[in-house]
């Protein structure tokens, strides 16, 4: 790159004593320490600026950054994501806020035709190590197009790396390494667990993010979650323990690449599966996870693998967007039609 | 922060409210004379060596696209986007920038494109249909040529936007088309170079036609130019056939762009003589006499008479750049006479930075396929 670029030294890792940390607040820390770590890490999006974002997590950034690091961009996503494919075409790494998961569809072409494809087309000439962030998914009593789940337009999108944290500590370390990626980075934020809390260490550095961890042991069933289904995993894990199941809680992390070998080892010694997403079941990303887990591992599955989604609709209003999401007590209720006897 | 030469960051400017002119300016006029008052728009006629340069680089890139779309019609090419009879527009306007700022160019730019000292191999690998871009855009500082409408507009803008972020008196340069101009990235990119003030140089080529559909159908605005007041910014009217003051308005807004006086829009009013494609029938939709009204206003005859009349143009210059001309053409022929060496295997090299295993399977796969000569047939045929 013939850009006059200067990278600071990565920040010497003194861990701070632990502190309890939402996932807003450890998102804040990690652009924080990322920009203060690397110059070429700008961020800019619709109210990033004096207000701190919708959700606060570029909270204090423009006081500590300035104008020239953090700022306010026109009310257009397509202009945030096109201009940020010419910043990063010049050496920066930026970082993009779409305010809300609908509201990153006027990008679509941005993202789908340029951002995914720039490496491919270029032959790795042209590299846009640049992150999306889009606040995502329902449960905090959006109105409507504040609730989506679309992660499957991006998952589809070859070029493209897309992940989701479920929790404080990999919100943190996941931002931070797709910062560093050189390949640009769709970074999905569950809203309904911005003010989830954690005890951390900052900084904290946890698995790779283009790994899925077992955040559970279980023996019977495993339930494959992302995101905001994690939690509503965990829920029914803990409640099934009464009915004497034992489930594995795998949490994704990265949506694309998918980590086989982790969900494969689980699902081959549990013989069961489910995938939970908010987003609607036909065509979502569960009918992936249940076709290459399927696949690879059909001999070792005891009942076909199940997706507990989302229905097939519009994301509903507020007070009826709790019939429409996957809940703990939905997710046995599943697993009881499988033929346990079988 | 400002470092000595460098544009400087958060000056002010007021929003430009005047309106471009009614009239496209132009310094020379049809039959060669120069202009003077305000036809002109107060722009001066380049000095003789720049002219004779233009007129140099305008035959030659039109050796150059005639030669391609000969190519194309035997079958060398995929397909071609001509840019005959827009030369003044695009050599006008390329030759404004130098080497260092950047070009974001769309598919009917290749002429453009030849300007700046790419190679008809890099250029046409994409036409040819080996790979999506066949050139080094860092080495060029010149982007991959857009398809989609308008988007590489913001592109330029981000770009340029970054180099000011760094101090760095790099200009960047976009073509769009008429019909471009109602795409949505279109106003977004004006929209956010005006605001932000960046260094950017947006030059639409009205050549009449998207594709079919006539200027008529894309705008209900005066001229194309006159949307730059809504942005606040300063707007252009220029005749694109006029290459003397493409390249007058276009090099004024670079170095106002440079020291820091934000962004410009300029509309070249010129006529793609040719079909879109080649596999595009322009007679469903336009008259031939239409087609011949334009013609008359080729771009290269009209600097060239201007440069008779200036007893500029000796039979010696005629014949070198007759010959460099002819030298491209041999080459541009030469580099689509040769089947290039395409291995189906580096589909899977530049999709991530990092392999991933599902790639890795699936190369395999396609190795073992290779291997078992599943395409042999196809390869035979390939050559």
């Amino acid at each position: 790159m013939s850009a006059d670029t200067t990278t600071a030294p990565p920040a010497a890792a003194e861990a701070s004593a632990p502190t309890q940390l939402t996932m807003a607040g450890a998102l804040n820390a990690a652009l924080r320490d990322a920009m203060a770590a690397d110059d070429r890490v700008v961020v800019y999006g619709e109210d990033v600026g004096p207000l701190g974002g919708v959700f606060r997590v570029t909270d204090g950034l423009q006081t500590q950054f300035g104008e020239d690091r953090i700022w306010d961009s026109p009310l257009a996503e397509s202009g945030i994501i096109g201009t940020a494919i010419g910043m990063a075409m010049y050496g920066m790494r930026p970082v993009v806020e779409m305010q809300f998961d609908a509201f990153s569809y006027p990008a679509f072409e941005q993202m789908v035709s340029h951002v995914a494809k720039m490496r491919n087309r270029t032959k790795g000439r042209v590299t846009l190590p640049m992150v999306v962030r889009i606040p995502c998914a329902g449960a905090i009593g959006g109105v409507e197009h504040h609730s989506d789940s679309s992660e499957a337009y991006w998952t589809s999108t070859p070029g493209l790396t897309v992940v989701m944290p479920s929790n404080p500590a990999d919100a943190y370390s996941m931002l931070r390494e797709a910062i560093d990626s050189d390949d640009p980075v769709v970074f999905m934020e569950p809203k309904s667990r911005y003010w989830s809390k954690a005890p951390l260490a900052l900084p904290v550095t946890t698995a790779p993010m283009d790994r899925a961890e077992v955040v559970r042991e279980g023996a019977d069933v495993t339930l494959i979650a992302y995101g905001p289904t994690v939690r509503t995993a965990l829920e029914a894990a803990d409640a099934a323990v009464d009915e004497g199941l034992s489930i594995e809680v795998v949490d994704l992390r990265s949506l694309s690449p998918f980590d086989d070998e982790t969900v494969g080892a689980s699902v081959r010694k549990t013989s069961r599966a489910a995938v939970i997403h908010e987003a609607a079941q036909f065509g979502g990303y569960g009918a992936e996870v249940a076709a290459r887990v399927t696949e690879r591992n059909f001999h070792h599955l005891a009942a076909p693998v199940l997706r507990i989604a989302g229905f097939d609709i519009p994301f509903p209003s507020p007070k009826l967007e709790e019939y429409h999401l996957p809940t703990a007590d939905r997710v046995l209720a599943a697993l009881d039609a499988w033929e346990w006897d079988a | 922060m400002a470092h000595d030469g460098c544009m400087s960051l958060n000056v002010e400017h007021a929003p430009m409210r005047t309106l471009p002119s009614a009239k496209p300016l132009r310094l020379l006029d049809n039959a060669g004379h120069a202009l003077t008052g305000a036809a002109t728009g107060g722009f001066a006629l380049p000095d003789g060596e720049t002219l004779l340069d233009l007129y140099r680089k305008m035959v030659i890139a039109r050796r150059f696209d005639v030669q391609v779309t000969a190519l194309t019609k035997q079958g060398r090419l995929a397909t071609y986007p001509s840019a005959y009879g827009q030369e003044g527009c695009e050599i006008g306007a390329i030759s404004a920038i130098g080497s260092t700022d950047w070009f974001f160019p769309t598919y009917r730019d290749c002429v453009a494109l030849i300007t700046r000292g790419l190679e008809p191999g890099e250029i046409l690998q994409s036409f040819r249909g080996d790979w999506h871009n066949g050139y080094d855009q860092h080495a060029y500082r010149t982007a991959a040529q857009a398809t989609p409408l308008a988007t590489q507009a913001l592109h330029a803008v981000g770009l340029s936007h970054a180099a000011r972020l760094r101090r760095d008196p790099i200009v960047a340069l976009t073509f769009l088309g008429d019909g471009a101009t109602s795409e949505g990235d279109a106003h977004e990119a004006f929209n956010f170079a005006a605001v932000w003030q960046t260094p950017t140089v947006f030059v639409v080529q009205n050549n009449q036609y998207a594709i079919s559909v006539p200027l008529s159908r894309q705008t209900h605005a005066a001229t194309l130019a006159d949307k730059a007041v809504g942005y606040g910014m300063p707007g252009y009217h220029v005749d694109g056939n006029d290459v003397a003051a493409m390249y007058a308005v276009t090099h004024a807004a670079v170095e106002r762009a440079r020291a820091g006086g934000g962004p410009t829009l300029i509309e070249g009013v010129t006529y793609r003589i040719e079909s879109h494609t080649n596999s595009d029938d322009p007679t469903r939709y336009r008259e031939a006499r239409e087609v011949e009204h334009w013609k008359r206003r080729d771009p290269i005859e009209r600097l060239e008479k201007y440069l008779v009349s200036e007893g500029a143009l000796s039979e010696t210059v005629r014949s070198e750049i007759t010959d460099a001309a002819e030298a491209l053409a041999a080459k541009t022929r030469e580099a689509m006479s040769v089947e290039a060496e395409l291995d189906p295997l580096e589909l899977f090299d530049h999709v991530y930075s990092r392999p991933r295993t599902a790639l890795l399977e699936q190369r395999s796969a396609l190795e073992a396929e290779l291997a078992a000569g599943a395409f042999a047939q196809h390869e035979a045929g390939a050559r």
